[in-house]
């Protein structure tokens, strides 16, 4: 080949050869102009006409040919590596921009085609991108610590990889009312349930090792600023008694627990004063309080990690089927089964409807409301078509106080006989503090106003009489947040109900719904996925205790 | 091994760079092939999700091995009692011990070689332990447990954190003297429960990275523990000013 062509150019005249290299220039330049990397290469401005060089010299080619093997055309015919980008004719780049834009609608054309032909993800119609998928296994309703909780342990808990397709759906991404981030933040074993000290136990547990559970790689390690600064319980004289009992049951469960005498319970903590304490019980392990937004944002990073998908919307309505029973008592009762679950966008009206097989109701505050949407517990009271969720919002509030000479870093989570509660936040004698309303008082929830009269009439009177030192404080700051108050027993609900058998629930803690999530959220799982409780049996938090009416109440002293 | 790994990730994060090089590399001009080793880490970039798996399997088998370590000495401490259990298990962590009435301290070399005359003290419990620079965790100081140490010494241990300090409640009664200094992991929270150690007389908290006010901890831990001696080097406590210009005074406090 290469004779040939040296021949070839030798014959032909001069004028002719010159055509044939510029056509010839003018190819290659252009394929050269379709890689991506065009750098100019070591050529000056100006000097690449071929009519300057010696067109019939066979100077070599720079390497640039070996991209494309196929197009091996005279080799003998060689320029050296011409400089687009910094030539300043005219005629030439007008050809070059026509063959380049050609080489761009070639290819639009090409993906066109393969849009139009079956098997692409092109639609005529706009779809919004956040609107939820259309199917779903389980849908959570409810973004807070145990609503991620339970998305968290179905992921982790699928024995294939995609085996269950989780949605989450929380209507305020930036959680203004969620009960999660307006809490204190504590965690407690000083229960006198066994199901809730367990479940204490097991939260803790999973806290301590939590960057096992939910360490994401190459990312920051989860610090949840978790202080071990106990929790001190304070027993007037009528309710030593009650403590006492609690305390063996703690100790039997687990629980590190010690009882202090008042005499202790001054050596130990010279600030307060144990006028009126019987007895105080004080948490030695495992007890103190931390950062719930960290916690939150660990088992939502985590969860997203691992394909749960977090949906922004709030829930609009429920599809159901219906199918008309008899009950054993003769009572002919409606069974609903959730097939649609309807959730609308934030601002707008547009809604999907997502198809699902099981809705786990973590919406905590709000849960009654999902309930009535479907409409169960509209029926006669002490039936089972009036059963209905008895949770409700409650509005606490929450006053930081500022006091320079309280109690240093030995300041537990201190609860008094009164019912106030007080603990150290910060190292700059900041302090939190407040406690549950009577039972005829309780604040408006339609809003999550503060009042600041409810400081100064039932928290600071107790307060200075227990620390003298909060005689004189200062309140900076306040906030309220909603309890999901479970009305009957002040104690959560998880499980089934009767009559709405693909409906669970994860609701109604009364206030330690935080820290019993990343538990809560493991035995919600275990219910969904192997059918029954595995580690932690929470059959008597059901539905059950509500319908034969036999409240599971916390024999506390608060 | 972590060398290369770690250069790996960065070249997981950019794969559009690494296109450029894999096409500057093979534009040939160089004319020399990549070596062996370039061009595995470059077929790996285009294997994200295995190499995530790897990296997570990685650091899986690295936690499971440190809670092996860490184990509870259970068939030991029924075959042997529980103080030579205890023993034991500091020898095998490249600790070191002294028994409670005698002098001589038990230790092991750097090869973690150590003689077996400690099993001949089988009544005596431990009463200092030094486990500087070891593996030790909050699970393995169940080891630990029953024996009525007067001095603990933690100084270096990657593994002690705020929950392994919240442990130390069981040795409230004897623990006179302890030494968390250079521990990564302690922050303020595991310092708070310190509060039950009573009897402590001498607490070292030098050189705590993750202490954002130094300054102020070592006063609230010496109003927390009264007859205990606190000391903390290693930080910076001069003074700043608050606000206008940002002299500095330089006055240094050094803990005592």
């Amino acid at each position: 080949m290469q004779t040939c062509g040296h021949r070839l150019v030798m014959v032909m005249r001069v004028g002719e050869a010159r055509w044939i290299a510029f056509h010839l220039w003018w190819w290659h330049n252009w394929k050269l102009n379709k890689s991506p990397q065009n750098p100019p290469r070591g050529q000056g401005p100006g000097d690449t006409w071929p009519g300057t060089q010696d067109s019939c010299a066979g100077t070599q080619d720079t390497g640039l040919r070996s991209q494309d093997p196929g197009l091996k055309t005279q080799d003998s015919v060689s320029h050296s590596v011409p400089v687009m980008s910094t030539n300043f004719t005219t005629g030439r780049l007008l050809h070059n921009n026509f063959y380049k834009d050609l080489e761009k609608q070639f290819s639009a054309a090409r993906d066109k085609v393969k849009d139009a032909l079956p098997g692409s993800q092109w639609t005529p119609f706009e779809v919004n991108p956040d609107l939820p998928p259309e199917r779903a296994d389980i849908v959570v309703v409810g973004g807070g610590v145990v609503g991620w909780s339970i998305a968290y342990w179905l992921k982790k808990k699928e024995r294939v990889r995609d085996g269950v397709k989780v949605i989450v759906v929380e209507k305020d991404p930036t959680y203004s009312q969620a009960s999660t981030v307006l809490s204190a933040g504590g965690i407690r074993q000083q229960f006198s349930l066994r199901e809730n000290i367990q479940l204490s136990l097991a939260s803790a547990d999973f806290m301590r090792n939590i960057n096992e559970h939910l360490g994401v790689l190459d990312q920051d390690p989860v610090d949840l600023q978790f202080n071990h600064s106990g929790y001190l319980f304070l027993a007037s004289e009528g309710l030593a008694h009650i403590m006492e009992d609690n305390y063996s049951m703690q100790r039997a469960a687990g629980a590190n627990v010690s009882l202090l005498s008042p005499r202790k319970l001054k050596e130990m903590f010279p600030w307060i004063n144990t006028d009126g304490v019987a007895l105080a019980s004080y948490g030695l392990e495992n007890e103190g309080w931390f950062d719930p937004w960290a916690l939150l944002n660990a088992f939502r990073t985590k969860a997203m990690s691992m394909g749960v998908i977090q949906s922004v919307g709030e829930v609009t309505g429920f599809d159901c089927s219906v199918n008309r029973m008899d009950t054993v008592d003769g009572e002919t009762v409606d069974v609903k089964r959730i097939k649609h679950i309807d959730i609308r966008m934030p601002n707008s009206l547009q809604y999907q409807r997502v198809e699902c097989a099981i809705v786990v109701n973590a919406a905590g505050a709000f849960s009654a409301k999902l309930v009535d949407m479907i409409g169960i517990g509209a029926g006669a009271k002490d039936t089972l078509a009036g059963l209905s969720l008895p949770v409700e919002p409650r509005k606490r509030f929450i006053y930081v106080i500022h006091c320079p000479d309280g109690p240093g870093l030995d300041c537990p989570l201190l609860v008094d006989c009164s019912g106030i509660f007080f603990r150290r936040e910060g190292l700059g004698g900041k302090y939190i503090t407040g406690t549950s309303p009577e039972e005829g008082e309780e604040p408006d929830v339609s809003n999550l106003e503060v009042d600041e009269e409810f400081f100064r009439e039932k928290i600071w009177p107790s307060l200075a009489h227990r620390i003298p030192a909060f005689e004189s404080l200062k309140v900076t700051n306040a906030w309220g947040g909603f309890y999901d108050y479970n009305s009957f027993d002040q104690n959560g609900v998880v499980g089934t109900h009767p009559l709405l058998p693909n409906m669970y629930f994860a609701t109604g803690f009364s206030g330690h719904g935080l820290q019993h999530a990343p538990a809560t959220g493991r035995a919600v799982a275990e219910l969904i996925l192997d059918g029954d409780y595995q580690t932690l049996d929470l059959t008597r938090l059901g539905f059950e205790r509500i319908l034969s009416r036999e409240p599971m109440r916390e024999r506390n002293i608060v | 091994m972590a060398a290369p790994l770690m250069s790996l990730q960065r070249c997981c994060k950019q794969a559009s760079l690494h296109l450029c090089v894999r096409r500057r590399l093979w534009s040939g001009s160089a004319a020399t092939p990549p070596s062996v080793y370039k061009r595995l880490l470059l077929a790996l970039t285009q294997r994200f999700y295995d190499v995530e798996f790897l990296l997570n399997w990685r650091s899986q088998l690295k936690s499971k091995a440190l809670k092996k370590k860490n184990a509870y000495y259970h068939f030991t401490k029924e075959q042997y009692g529980e103080n030579i259990a205890s023993a034991y298990f500091v020898l095998n962590m490249k600790g070191a011990f002294r028994y409670a009435g005698q002098s001589e301290w038990f230790r092991s070399d750097s090869r973690g070689k150590f003689s077996w005359d400690f099993v001949n003290h089988k009544d005596s419990a431990l009463e200092e332990v030094d486990m500087s620079h070891t593996v030790i965790n909050q699970i393995g100081l169940a080891n630990l447990v029953g024996n009525p140490l007067r001095t603990l010494t933690l100084r270096g241990c990657h593994e002690v954190d705020d929950w392994a300090l919240a442990r130390l409640h069981v040795f409230q009664d004897t623990l006179e003297e302890l030494d968390i200094s250079y521990c990564p992991h302690i922050t303020i929270g595991g310092l708070a429960a310190l509060r039950n150690l009573k009897g402590l007389r001498r607490l070292n908290v030098s050189s705590l990275p993750r202490l954002s006010s130094p300054g102020l901890v070592i006063i609230l831990l010496e109003e927390m523990l009264p007859r205990c001696q606190v000391t903390a080097m290693g930080y910076d406590l001069s003074f700043t000013q608050v606000g206008g210009n940002e002299e500095e005074e330089g006055r240094e406090l050094r803990g005592r």
